[in-house]
């Protein structure tokens, strides 16, 4: 019987665990070892080099900058996004005022409007999106100077993505907005499952907004802000962030380095100068800080899980 | 990988087998579908060349056919579909399938040049003949280092398509050749349309101005201060690609310092950008942006947003190439009278005269050395490099191509028509920096975007750009993973 169960269950496991490691590992292993060689990407020719790669990259100037910046898109990113969106879920769900004869916890009023609007972003794509920012931040006629010299600033015009100290700033805002709404939903779905009692219990002992949501709310919504910090991570690490680079700033990575990341220098070594193994290199380097950024993450928020 | 590709791609297949045999169970399993499978099997790299099949017999050699192209070999045709369409490539598809009716012509049109054709490069199958372009270029130095091109001198050295007494080489304008050369003799691409660069401008504004196009550049800053007076500014650029600079910048520094100049800056040579021209001609850009000719906000514009408010009267001047007036047609107004000009140099004490103009190839067509009908590609490019073909092309998509002449008998727009009076103009004086083909990473990234850009945005002096672009060049010129040149 014993013999079955196991039978019954690789089974199942089989077909699942070869598809990720064709469709993952796989493709993992090969980087890695194409970084170990002067392949260029566009023959099938290549040869081992050893570790010149890695020796290579890091005397690269322009790599460290882009490790640079995609490490502070990994922390900065999560950390507004996920704040934003705690704070709206929270006002969406918990922060209203109680009304007379309503229900104890409720959103604040036209909580089920803002729900939707926050999500808008999310049903584009974020190449529309990046498109869209990039109309705005023009600095002769896009949406933002405009409405400066609307109100009257017209001394104040930012050139935005053209000046090397606001566009990393002016990806990120972008960033932020576009991905806002879906962890507006994701916490609200899981502030959904707080069971009611205990936001009573701490309202009959006189607790403001703030008390509720870092005694209760926070705590008990832990875990889903985990998983949202890890995935928000990858994604700022990965390809949200190349898109927005890649479409809006200018060079792209510029003005002057100031927008690189990882995967564009990535994308730009492999397909613009014919260096697929020094691609491979940085990419290499890439999963590393991702395996790192995830593995950080996991430890920080280790806490005591709470049943309810 | 390279090993286990190898082993797959043995003819009968018997080795590399516990990975096929796994997709063979998995596709019994009805999971897997049949087209993953060819995908599974296959690693980034793929195998060797051989795998391609069989090339295609090499014809008979008759004065119709003098590349000798085999009558009855497919031909695959790959096309970058991109500001010039397709329906110029089409219509030269069509006289070759006319020419070869037993023939079969595979034409493609893409924009994804790289995408779609690195891994059949990979796999040792490419097609017959490709339009290299767009942003998804591929590297040609590094496919012609790994012996991924055909020579096209064969080519070259054929009886044209109109004049069996004439080589399709002496039909071609000037540089056209050169420009196909990466290292010593061969000639691996065929530069197919002819871009003139320089400073573009409305003649109609100018008049109104009452001003002609200024050849000095003290002249250039009395028109921008006329210009302002009337609330225009002087200039404007593609501020988030400043690599759109160097088209009216290097014929500049051509035109003070001479050829030499920019032969030195192309050959990475030491101390090359420390040229008194250089630095009199970034002076002299410098200027513009101190003196508040250049339109505010340009550092953050784009090149259609530049073009854009270029062609709403804005600005007087751009810097950019001939594409311009099929790029921007939607928004240049119909009484704008485009104009194109050889680069304003400083003064009488230039080394060359006015006139002298950057006029380059466009459209980088190659011949891959592992297609199997190469033969047929270089006959479909003769065909192209005809009288009548040129004309088609310059008649659709307004703008000239290698073959010198076929514009007689045509209705020339206003942009291309000045341009080809700038080019007879320029008689000899035609420069061609080729640092732009040779060093991408260098030219728009470094030079581009970290110097120029700066430079122009007023965040770096003259002389620190200099200093930086010269130290970017160095850095080129030592760095071992990239391929380098020299002029001849």
């Amino acid at each position: 019987m014993q013999h079955g169960k196991y039978r019954f269950i690789v089974g199942f496991l089989a077909v699942p665990l070869g598809l990720y490691a064709l469709f993952v590992v796989w493709p993992f292993i090969q980087s890695i070892y194409y970084s170990f060689t002067d392949w260029t990407g566009l023959s099938p020719e290549f040869k081992m080099v050893g570790l010149d790669n890695y020796r290579r990259m890091l005397d690269d100037e322009i790599f460290w900058k882009s490790l640079q910046h995609s490490l502070m898109f990994a922390v900065v990113l999560p950390l507004v996004t996920l704040g934003l969106a705690l704070f709206f879920a929270f006002m969406i769900n918990v922060g209203g005022r109680r009304r007379r004869g309503g229900p104890v916890v409720s959103g604040v009023r036209g909580s089920s409007f803002y729900k939707i609007v926050y999500f808008f972003p999310q049903v584009l794509s974020i190449a529309i999106v990046a498109l869209l920012f990039a109309f705005a931040y023009n600095p002769d006629s896009g949406a933002i100077n405009s409405l400066l010299r609307g109100i009257g600033l017209d001394g104040l015009q930012p050139l935005w993505l053209g000046d090397p100290d606001l566009a990393l700033w002016c990806v990120m805002a972008v960033l932020v907005w576009s991905m806002v709404g879906f962890f507006v939903v994701l916490f609200s779905a899981g502030m959904a499952s707080i069971p009611t009692d205990l936001y009573e219990a701490a309202l009959l002992d006189g607790a403001g907004r703030a008390t509720t949501f870092f005694r209760i709310t926070l705590p008990l919504l832990w875990d889903t802000v985990q998983s949202g910090w890890v995935y928000m991570g990858i994604l700022a690490l990965g390809a949200e962030s190349f898109a927005v680079v890649q479409i809006m700033t200018t060079g792209p990575g510029g003005p002057d380095y100031s927008t690189t990341v990882l995967v564009l220098y990535v994308y730009q070594k492999a397909f613009r100068d014919g260096q697929a193994a020094y691609a491979t290199t940085i990419g290499v380097a890439l999963l590393i800080v991702t395996l790192a950024f995830a593995a950080v993450v996991m430890r920080l928020g280790r806490r005591e899980r709470l049943e309810y | 990988m390279g090993s286990t590709s190898a082993e797959n791609n043995g003819a009968d297949g018997t080795s590399g087998v516990g990975r096929r045999d796994l997709i063979k169970r998995s596709a019994a399993l009805g999971l897997i579908s049949v087209p993953a499978m060819s995908f599974l099997s296959a690693c980034a790299s793929g195998g060797g060349g051989d795998n391609g099949g069989e090339k295609a017999k090499a014809g008979k050699k008759t004065a119709k056919n003098p590349l000798a192209v085999n009558d009855s070999a497919p031909m695959e045709f790959v096309l970058f579909d991109g500001g010039f369409g397709k329906e110029y490539a089409e219509d030269a598809v069509k006289i070759y399938e006319k020419d070869f009716p037993k023939a079969k012509v595979k034409f493609a049109a893409t924009q994804k040049i790289q995408s779609t054709l690195q891994p059949r490069f990979n796999q040792g199958t490419p097609p017959d003949l490709i339009d290299n372009s767009g942003a998804e270029q591929m590297d040609m130095g590094v496919l012609a280092s790994k012996n991924q091109l055909t020579d096209l001198t064969p080519l070259l050295d054929a009886p044209s398509y109109d004049d069996p007494a004439k080589k399709v080489r002496d039909t071609l304008r000037p540089g056209i050749v050169e420009m196909g050369q990466l290292d010593g003799d061969p000639v691996w691409i065929m530069y197919y349309a002819y871009t003139v660069y320089g400073v573009w401008y409305s003649r109609k504004a100018l008049d109104s101005l009452d001003e002609q196009y200024p050849e000095t550049w003290d002249q250039m800053l009395a028109v921008c201060a006329k210009a302002k007076k009337k609330g225009m500014a002087g200039w404007t650029y593609a501020g988030k690609y400043p690599y759109y600079l160097p088209f009216s910048l290097y014929p500049m520094i051509g035109k003070v310092g001479g050829r030499e100049v920019l032969d030195a800056i192309d050959n990475l040579e030491p101390n090359a950008w420390k040229h008194p021209a250089v630095k009199a001609c970034f002076d002299a850009y410098y200027e513009l942006y101190k003196k508040g000719y250049v339109l505010k906000g340009t550092p953050g514009l784009d090149h259609i947003q530049s073009q854009t408010a270029w062609a709403e009267g804005k600005a007087l001047f751009i810097p950019n190439g001939s594409w311009v007036e099929n790029e921007s047609a939607n928004v240049i107004p119909k009484d704008f009278d485009l104009a194109v000009s050889a680069p304003t140099g400083i003064d009488g004490s230039d080394k060359m005269p006015f006139g002298t103009i950057w006029a380059s190839g466009g459209e980088p067509f190659i011949v891959p050395a592992k297609g199997k009908n190469a033969a047929g590609g270089m006959e479909q490019l003769r065909i192209m490099l005809s009288e009548a073909s040129s004309k088609n092309f310059t008649s659709k998509v307004k703008s000239l191509t290698a073959y010198n002449g076929g514009t007689d008998g045509i209705t020339l727009t206003p942009g291309l028509k000045s341009g080809v009076a700038a080019l007879e103009k320029a008689g000899d004086n035609v420069v061609n920096p080729r640092i732009q083909d040779w060093y991408v990473q260098l030219q728009k990234e470094q030079i581009g975007v970290a110097g120029l850009g700066e430079m122009m945005a007023g965040r770096i002096t003259p002389a620190e750009a200099i200093k930086k672009i010269q130290g970017f060049a160095d850095a080129a010129a030592k760095d071992s993973s990239i391929k380098h040149y020299k002029h001849q």
